[in-house]
């Protein structure tokens, strides 16, 4: 099935929106960051089953900035995974989705991550992984710029690089932005693309990566580079909280932040525009 | 043979019989005794270069792949190193990886304070999920191996590196999660894991020369302890001595104490009294950090003392 990947990305903002507005709060600006990158990956790129979420050889996506975990619940329940109500439930008592992704409570889930920097090491295993088993599958990964201050990062980017595990894909969220400023003040992380290159990875730099067109390219690119014996590192500039102008405004301060249920549902509308087949 | 030998091979059979079984070392192969596996399963042993970070959340992907890894390291960088990704990556995740922990306490001998652990158990004890275990021989810890494998879990092995005098006999069946009674007694209860079982025995036997009848209990799985075995046995002789390698704080006393907490029984310990150790060699090391057969010897008249 082909998506209109401009319309899913507003669906997914729009759940993303909803399931943080009916809290009130929540990790809102770093999920709007990526939403581009999951519609290109769960509704254009991936080879996966949401009716059987464990299908052998499947590719797998591993959410190491475990914070982004409603955007990548947005995207499963639209992809199909589970139903949409479900997303309503997003960090309730008892829920099962989690402000940060759970590989034992989520259909979907392929790895449980949150502690920054882990989740990246965990995709370098599924990559060795998938390489003994041969099944042929895509790993891909996605860490943020604030942590890549990690030191565990660049741990697993040597490993990788030194293993030749061109079938693993990461990317970065650089949105510029982490908790306590910009990721320039706090412990800069420049120059990046050097960094990965001088790692043994083949980068690919993204000037908007909210633009779906050019992460989909990228997508398709970084997937060419398999037999190359590198890794590739799609570096995605993007905006933290892109979509809704009232969190993009509150710059580093919408990392984790109230998200009034009325102004999430104002947003939503905005985004929808003229649009009335959305529910 | 030496401990890492004994393990070696049981690790050669079980990747033999499933290439799912792997294996990865940050850099101290050499010190596991493993090196030697690497040419004959190429495709089962990873050497992830002085990382242990990225070795234990490695292996957890692996483990999500369907691999059942074993990692290892000095107890030091197995355990506290990496405390956070034995948590989340590993714990929390309910990934089947097995962590090695070479060198426990006193065994790392010339390394030193920096690299002598102490504090491992009591790390790794407070995060759910975690089975911890420390064999005292090559017996059981032969016995043990392909038990810890099939265990669909996280589990920790204590291991001492060397060779260990014999315990048990050939005989001897293991089940993880039940203590080992060594020798019945009536007067004092002594719970012991690893090597310092060998010089427990020893205390016993010094100990019914004075007409004392100590029961001896090898207590090679911590956590999660064998309550009924550790309780019946404190009931029937009222006093406890427990021995460790290891910070009493945190390890097999407060396990034992935990386990006893509604019971009135007096109990002694003989261990590492809240210090860091240091350099040296085992002699001196037993006699600095009070883990001598003496030192049990007075700590279990001592408990019964206070009966």
């Amino acid at each position: 099935m082909n998506y209109d990947l401009r319309e899913v990305c507003k669906a997914l903002r729009c759940d993303i929106l909803q399931s943080i507005g009916h809290l009130g709060v929540g990790h809102i600006g770093g999920c709007l960051s990526v939403t581009e990158l999951l519609a290109v990956l769960y509704f254009s790129q991936m080879n996966i089953d949401p009716k059987d979420p464990q299908m052998a050889g499947r590719d797998r996506f591993i959410c190491s900035k475990g914070h982004a975990g409603p955007a990548v619940y947005a995207a499963l329940a639209n992809r199909g995974y589970f139903d949409r109500s479900l997303l309503l439930t997003l960090n309730q008592g008892g829920t099962d989705l989690p402000s940060h992704c759970d590989m034992n409570r989520t259909p979907g889930i392929d790895m449980t991550t949150g502690s920054l920097g882990q989740g990246f090491s965990c995709a370098v295993g599924a990559a060795l992984g998938s390489r003994l088993e041969e099944d042929g599958a895509t790993i891909y990964t996605l860490i943020g710029d604030g942590e890549s201050q990690e030191g565990q990062i660049w741990e697993a980017a040597m490993f990788a690089a030194a293993k030749g595990l061109d079938n693993l894909i990461g990317f970065t969220d650089y949105n510029k932005l982490q908790i306590d400023g910009t990721v320039r003040q706090v412990n800069d992380i420049e120059p990046l693309a050097l960094k990965w290159k001088a790692f043994g990875w083949n980068v690919i730099e993204v000037q908007d990566g909210n633009d779906v067109d050019q992460v989909l390219t990228a997508v398709v690119m970084a997937k060419a580079n398999r037999g190359s014996g590198k890794p590739t590192m799609v570096i995605l500039n993007t905006v933290k909280g892109c979509g809704v102008p009232w969190v993009v405004a509150l710059g580093a301060g919408n990392h984790n932040c109230p998200v009034p249920e009325e102004k999430a549902m104002a947003a939503i509308r905005a985004i929808r525009g003229g649009n009335k087949q959305w529910k | 043979m030496e401990m890492r030998a004994a393990y070696a091979e049981c690790l050669a059979k079980l990747m033999e019989a499933d290439r799912h079984v792997v294996v990865l070392d940050a850099d101290l192969a050499k010190a596991s005794g493993t090196r030697g596996l690497y040419e004959r399963f190429p495709k089962q042993m990873f050497d992830c270069g002085v990382a242990e970070q990225n070795m234990a959340s490695l292996a957890a992907g692996l483990s999500s792949y369907g691999f059942k890894p074993w990692i290892e390291s000095f107890t030091p960088f197995a355990t506290r190193r990496i405390c956070d990704q034995i948590a989340i990556s590993i714990a929390y995740a309910k990934r089947n990886v097995k962590i090695v922990g070479t060198d426990p306490g006193i065994s790392a001998e010339l390394n030193g304070g920096t690299h002598m652990s102490m504090e491992d158990i009591g790390v790794l004890r407070s995060i759910p999920g975690v089975v911890i275990f420390e064999p005292a021989d090559e017996v059981q810890l032969r016995a043990a191996m392909p038990v810890l494998n099939a265990y669909d879990g996280c589990v920790y092995v204590r291991l001492f590196r060397k060779e260990l005098p014999r315990i048990f006999r050939d005989d001897y069946t293991f089940d993880l999660f039940k203590a080992d009674v060594i020798k019945e007694g009536r007067d004092v209860s002594i719970f012991v894991s690893g090597f310092l079982t060998k010089d427990v025995l020893g205390a016993g036997e010094l100990l019914a020369a004075e007409g004392i009848d100590a029961e001896i209990v090898n207590v090679h799985t911590i956590k999660p302890i064998d309550r009924e075995t550790v309780t019946a046995s404190a009931r029937k002789t009222g006093a406890v001595l427990t021995v460790e390698n290891h910070n009493v704080i945190g390890g097999l006393h407060a396990a034992v104490l935990e386990a006893l907490a509604a019971e009135k029984i007096p109990a002694c310990a003989v261990g590492v009294q809240d210090r860091f150790g240091e350099v040296g060699m085992m002699p001196y090391l037993r006699q600095a950090l009070g883990l001598t057969v003496e030192n049990i010897v007075t700590s279990a008249k001592k408990a019964i003392a206070l009966k």
